[in-house]
């Protein structure tokens, strides 16, 4: 029964884009939307981590990829060059290799930087590492734009689609489709394993954890790193559908990209296995909604959506759906009574 | 780093950037002992900061505009900004007040973004500066130059800044501030209405920014998106100096304008902000690993 729901899920998905084909760029962004929440829910929500810079590791995959796939075929630098009138192109089968290569090296990147900051920033606690986190990412953003060769503050253009290819947002919805089911294939098995269970006593009390003989700050790492593999190689993938990388806007957005994965997640409700996912896909409606009919307004209504959820809503859908129905959960109802 | 050959061939310079620096971090002393006040009494990071500094910029730059006194500037921006402190307490911070810490960063957060987007519809995209109508020192035959504006605004905070610790200590609201800060349960138990003193202190805190936020609009320029890095210059000065601690804050604060002065000089200054947040991750690291040799962790 329950495979079947999956299947049923997946074969929507897989639809979709044939379906709505005047929406295939909102569908793929749903996905971005999906990963992003579900990768900061690992932290976030399993590990008691809150972190605002998750969003440094997908801006480093944007780059990485890009500048990649230029660099295999022409000089990078002679690329970024402001107002050079050199016409650089692709062909299908340089475009290709450049995106898959530069998106496993986005990922390798990612996951490298993940282990470097890892160890150091996570030994910082509450107040200190969501705002040492925001730091991070806003840090990132300032940097980017200062590096000449990925084209500083007026950002880089990654190489051109070609058409052969078919619709840009038809190909990239299924690469950001595999990438996301892959995620959460990978969530759920280390969610139901030991793993999950040392993420989940790290934040239920980090202290006993380390008594009791966990190797905390491996293991905080290691799931830094998972959130930052997919989120790299996703980031790469974005760069291209997007067709312009801003350092601050795009690549290491904070303000938007980097609170939209903390709100989604949050909405949905942090800690479950779902609760991303919905709550993405219920933000990502909204957000069309406001984008479209308040254009302006967005921000403002962003941040009052931010203060109502945040204060009304701390537990998320998933967490209002399994106090409305606890047996659906899988709890008894007398032992939920008791809470 | 040719710059920094610069600052040894010319040593004069960085007496220019030290008082530069100095008269910049006093202003920034202003929003961080702000802070600091929330985060001491409240338990609240108070992320709304910097947007409060805008906005007080903004009313001192109208006041101005229409026709007031530059000196008027700053207790006007204390005023409007007290009325807006007390309304956002009483429409959100109330009932984040008890809540789990992260809950109270993303709602102010919330809050910061929707100030920035509302200061942007309502008074416009463009950077403006307020015209403080004062002139500027010459010294050392030239070389250094100080604007009078910044002698100024570091007098004004000395004066607030003292105004504080006397309203704190001396006053009956003070007292209560005081009294609710070392224990809101007690505090209630002897009969204060602690509510109304978290209003307050919310309120006092953006009072202080507005007073910040008029000295920066005639020093520096506004823009409504500019307020994030006096949020996070301010969390820094306090993570340095301890929640608390007067002293330590308008040390720290001067310290960090007079480093992020000589870093913008050296790194250029498309790095300076990238500085100042790269600055803040390393502090907490360092701030983290001494403890971590005692087997504690920041808290």
């Amino acid at each position: 029964m329950k495979m079947l729901n999956y299947a049923a899920l997946l074969a929507v998905a897989l639809a979709a884009p044939f379906v709505f084909p005047t929406y295939q760029a909102q569908l793929a962004f749903l996905l971005v939307m999906v990963l992003f929440s579900m990768t900061w829910d690992m932290q976030g929500g399993q590990m008691g981590y809150n972190s605002f810079g998750n969003i440094v590791f997908f801006g480093l995959g944007m780059y990485v990829c890009i500048v990649v796939q230029v660099g295999l075929v022409h000089d990078v630098a002679e690329y970024t060059a402001p107002g050079g009138s050199k016409i650089f192109r692709f062909t299908e089968a340089q475009f290709l290799e450049g995106l898959v290569l530069g998106m496993i090296a986005a990922g390798i990147a990612a996951v490298a930087l993940a282990a470097t900051l890892g160890a150091a920033i996570l030994g910082l606690r509450g107040h200190y590492f969501a705002i040492g986190t925001l730091g991070l990412g806003i840090a990132s953003g300032e940097i980017a734009s200062g590096i000449d060769i990925i084209g500083a503050g007026s950002g880089m253009t990654p190489p051109l689609f070609p058409d052969s290819l078919g619709a840009r947002e038809r190909f990239f919805y299924f690469v950001f489709l595999a990438l996301t089911v892959i995620a959460f294939l990978t969530f759920k098995w280390l969610y139901s394993g030991r793993f999950g269970l040392a993420i989940n006593a790290i934040r239920d009390d980090e202290d006993k954890a380390e008594a009791m003989g966990l190797r905390t700050t491996r293991y905080k790492t290691v799931s830094w790193c998972v959130s930052a593999l997919f989120l790299g190689m996703m980031g790469g993938g974005v760069g291209i559908l997007i067709g312009f990388v801003d350092p601050r806007n795009t690549a290491f957005a904070a303000g938007t990209f980097g609170v939209w994965m903390v709100l989604m997640a949050i909405l949905g409700g942090k800690g479950t296995l779902w609760g991303p996912v919905i709550g993405a896909v219920v933000f990502h409606l909204f957000r069309e909604f406001f984008w479209t009919y308040l254009f302006g307004w967005q921000r403002v209504a962003l941040g009052l959506l931010i203060v109502v959820i945040v204060v009304f809503f701390p537990t998320g859908i998933v967490g209002w759906m399994k106090k409305r129905w606890p047996e659906r959960f899988g709890h008894r109802v007398e032992s939920a009574a008791a809470e | 780093m040719s710059n920094l050959d610069i600052l040894f061939q010319a040593p004069v310079l960085s007496v220019q950037l030290l008082l530069d620096g100095i008269l910049i971090g006093a202003i920034f002393a202003l929003a961080a002992y702000g802070m600091a006040l929330v985060w001491g009494v409240m338990n609240i990071v108070n992320i709304v900061q910097g947007e409060f500094v805008i906005l007080g910029g903004y009313v001192a730059y109208y006041t101005i505009h229409w026709g007031g006194h530059p000196v008027l500037g700053v207790p006007a921006a204390a005023i409007v900004l007290y009325g807006v402190g007390w309304l956002v307490y009483r429409v959100v911070i109330w009932r984040v007040v008890d809540k789990d810490l992260f809950i109270s960063i993303l709602a102010t957060y919330g809050i910061a973004i929707l100030m920035q987007q509302l200061m942007n519809e309502v008074f416009g995209a463009d950077i403006r500066t307020a015209e403080s109508g004062l002139g500027t020192w010459v010294l050392f035959g030239g070389d250094v130059t100080i604007a009078e504006i910044k002698v100024a605004s570091a007098v004004a905070t000395a004066f607030v800044a003292l105004l504080l610790v006397w309203f704190l200590k001396n006053s009956r609201h003070g007292q209560a501030i005081r009294a609710t800060s070392q224990n809101a349960r007690a505090a209630r138990i002897v009969g204060i209405d602690t509510d109304k003193v978290y209003a307050n202190t919310y309120a006092l805190n953006a009072a202080i920014c507005g007073a910040a936020g008029a000295l920066v609009s005639m020093t520096w320029v506004i823009h409504p998106f500019i307020g994030i890095p006096y949020t996070i210059r301010s969390f820094m000065i306090v993570v340095v100096a301890g929640v608390g601690n007067i002293g330590g804050v308008i040390v720290a604060a001067l310290g960090l304008g007079a480093v992020e002065q000589f870093a913008g000089f050296i790194l250029g200054v498309e790095f300076q902000l990238a500085f100042v947040f790269g600055l803040l991750v390393v502090i907490l690291l360092w701030r983290n690993l001494r403890l971590r040799s005692e087997r504690r962790v920041l808290r």
